[in-house]
């Protein structure tokens, strides 16, 4: 099946095929004022004409030209909430005569198509693979959900302020871990569908799109490198052994005064997989549960081992998130856990902005005796 | 074609029931435990299981048993919450669920040739047991043999008994000292560090493989110690202790610098996690 780009006219286009085949389609819808990745039922529930407003602390949702569909970037969700629950039952037990009986529930995962998903969130579930199939051990309910949902992607046509994906290598422009992906043109003239698999392949196929024309596709890269450029906050490159080496920086005294320990930016992260779990009984106490839930290190109980918690301070517990995040997620998972997406600066209630601080993380600490001055042989 | 067999869940726990129990010190307790189906456990020296208290909870515990004899999985616990007091609390017949084992080893097999010396703090000795059991079952393929232990007064020495057989055998040396003594305690008091000279006299440190298990605090004193002796660091090693929900590297809570104690430990070899050690609150 040919693999070379087509031009949708409408997304909805699209829409309307997955809805045909029975797939059960999530993608984008405004819920209480900001982007929500909800389920859309009927082509017409796609969003047109909004765009978003993010700065550190706030979001707001905006109008934008009405022909447009894609100008807002990502809302406080991420896809993880689908992937991995936010609660979950793992498994029930029965009381017997002789003990318990254990069980487990039917988890049904219909055929799924996530409509709208952006580079930095393909990245974010690359990185949850590697983290829920970490070469011990793997979830498989995360694998199932996964391997049964189809990506259809979106370029971004439009950074928002608290975009940084071009310096993490994440984004704007998605080259691989879709089923289809689109770019939206000038305003009127469509989108761009480039196909990632042979799914992808087939049902593009079921559409009868006209191939792309040169322009076009230059187009849509064109789109993608302004979007990078249009960026305005860069993670440092060397950041991840900058933190490894400066758990002492006076900066964390800083951050940490600001910081309200809220668990805001762990709930927003689209990569960050910590929980807890949760054993329950009903009155009779021959029915047990146990339930996985999030959780975030910037809890004290998070470290609860007997005799009290190890990160007692605001500073222990916000050093470990950031350098957890940024560097030592290199050596669990080969990665960074940081893919650029910003939510964490506009979901801080008090504005803490990671790229900030990493800059800030990246001077020299006072506190230490400056480097000596290079001396001539 | 037959259809693919399921991937077993890991956060499923197997049941398991108690063919004995038996009150150790005060508020600690070992039971014995059987598979209700399958095979018995096999399990390294070192790693732990996630044991699961019908209606209460899970927690993390270490094999306490001999590896020689995985029909008797053995599990020392000290009562100091919901969960542990319910095990503790456990009497023959009864029913656990068990997921395990879990984490790294102690290298107990390629210290073969050289002089094993254990060094445990308080309940840090259940850990251990199971490396001191194969050492003292293979006891002619070890240089040496010297267990150092030591608890916070004589009604905390753990598996007293059991330590008064080793102290017995011509072929192992075994030191105990406690923090506070009371009247009729003839041994040696003080903390563990202070009983490592003499047990160390006569060794050659160079021949020395340590294996330490206790509070991080003692811990960390006594690999100064072990340093100031002329042990390498590389050739000791420590089992660490945190949070733990899920024992699979997935809930996060055990991390320590890169390292996730449940799947990456809880035993390491010390010179891998020094500058980690140092660090407060990490």
């Amino acid at each position: 099946m040919t693999r070379a780009p087509l031009h949708l006219p409408d997304p909805t286009l699209l829409l309307a095929a997955l809805l045909a085949e029975g797939i059960r389609v999530i993608g984008p819808a405004p819920v209480q004022g900001a982007i929500a990745y909800e389920p859309l039922d009927r082509p017409e529930d796609l969003p047109k004409g909004l765009s978003d407003s993010q700065s550190p602390g706030h979001y707001r949702l905006a109008e934008t030209a009405p022909g447009r569909w894609f100008d807002y970037v990502v809302g406080p969700q991420s896809w993880k909430k689908w992937l991995f629950p936010a609660r979950q039952k793992l498994w029930s037990a029965e009381r017997t005569a002789d003990g318990f009986e254990l069980g487990q529930p039917d988890e049904p995962w219909p055929r799924t198509a996530f409509f709208g998903v952006r580079p930095c969130e393909i990245a974010a579930m690359e990185i949850q693979d590697r983290v829920f199939d970490n070469g011990s051990f793997t979830d498989p309910g995360y694998a199932r959900r996964r391997a049964g949902t189809l990506i259809v992607s979106v370029n971004c046509a439009r950074a928002a302020e608290t975009c940084f994906c071009a310096s993490t290598a994440t984004g704007p422009r998605a080259e691989a871990g879709y089923d289809l992906a689109l770019t939206e043109l000038a305003t009127g003239t469509g989108l761009l569908l480039e196909i990632g698999s042979d799914e992808g392949a087939r049902i593009a196929a079921t559409l009868a799109l006209a191939p792309a024309t040169p322009a076009q596709i230059a187009e849509a890269k064109a789109t993608s490198a302004a979007t990078a450029r249009a960026q305005t906050r860069a993670m440092p490159e060397a950041i991840a052994g900058t933190l490894k080496a400066n758990p002492e920086h006076p900066q964390w005294e800083d951050v940490a005064a600001r910081c309200l320990g809220c668990a805001n930016c762990t709930l927003a992260c689209p990569t960050c997989f910590c929980t807890d779990v949760e054993d329950v009984t009903d009155l009779s106490g021959d029915h047990a549960e146990r339930w996985r839930s999030w959780d975030s290190c910037f809890s004290i109980d998070f470290t609860y081992v007997h005799g009290g918690a190890v990160r007692r301070s605001g500073k222990s517990r916000y050093r470990q998130w950031m350098t957890h995040k940024l560097s030592a997620w290199h050596d669990q998972f080969g990665s960074s856990g940081c893919t650029g997406c910003g939510r964490c600066i506009a979901w801080c209630p008090v504005g803490i902005d990671i790229v900030a601080e990493a800059h800030a993380l990246s001077a020299p600490d006072p506190s230490l005796p400056a480097p000596a001055p290079h001396e001539e042989a | 074609m037959a259809a693919p067999l399921p991937t077993p869940d890991p956060m499923l726990p197997r049941r398991y029931r108690v063919t004995r129990a038996k009150g150790e010190i005060a508020g600690t307790a070992t039971v014995e435990l059987a598979p209700i189906d399958g095979a018995p456990m096999t399990f390294s020296p070192g790693q732990f299981n996630m044991l699961y208290a019908f209606g209460v909870g899970e927690i993390p515990v270490s094999i306490s048993g001999d590896p020689a004899r995985p029909g008797q999985l053995t599990h020392t616990t000290r009562d100091v919450g919901l969960v542990s007091k319910a095990i503790v609390g456990l009497k023959e017949g009864d029913m656990l669920g068990i997921r395990g084992p879990f984490g790294s080893a102690w290298p107990i097999e390629a210290a073969a040739g050289r002089h094993a010396l254990f060094i445990a703090g308080g309940l840090g000795l259940a850990p251990l047991r199971p490396a001191i059991y194969h050492v003292l079952n293979n006891r002619a393929d070890y240089a040496g043999l010297t267990l150092v232990y030591g608890a916070r007064s004589p009604d905390e020495l753990l598996y007293a008994e059991e330590i008064s057989t080793w102290k017995s055998r011509l072929d192992t040396e075994v030191e105990v000292t406690v923090d506070h003594a009371r009247p009729g305690w003839t041994g040696r008091v003080g903390v563990v560090t202070t009983a490592l000279p003499h047990a160390l006299a006569g060794t050659d440190p160079a021949t020395i493989e340590a294996f330490i298990c206790g509070p991080e605090i003692m811990m960390r004193f006594t690999l100064q110690a072990l340093e100031a002796a002329g042990v390498s660091s590389d050739h000791c090693w420590v089992s660490m202790e945190r949070n733990m929900k899920c024992a699979l590297g997935f809930c996060g809570h055990c991390q320590f610098g890169g390292d996730f104690i449940c799947k990456d430990g809880p035993v390491f070899r010390h010179d891998t996690v020094a500058a980690r050690l140092g660090l407060k609150e990490l």
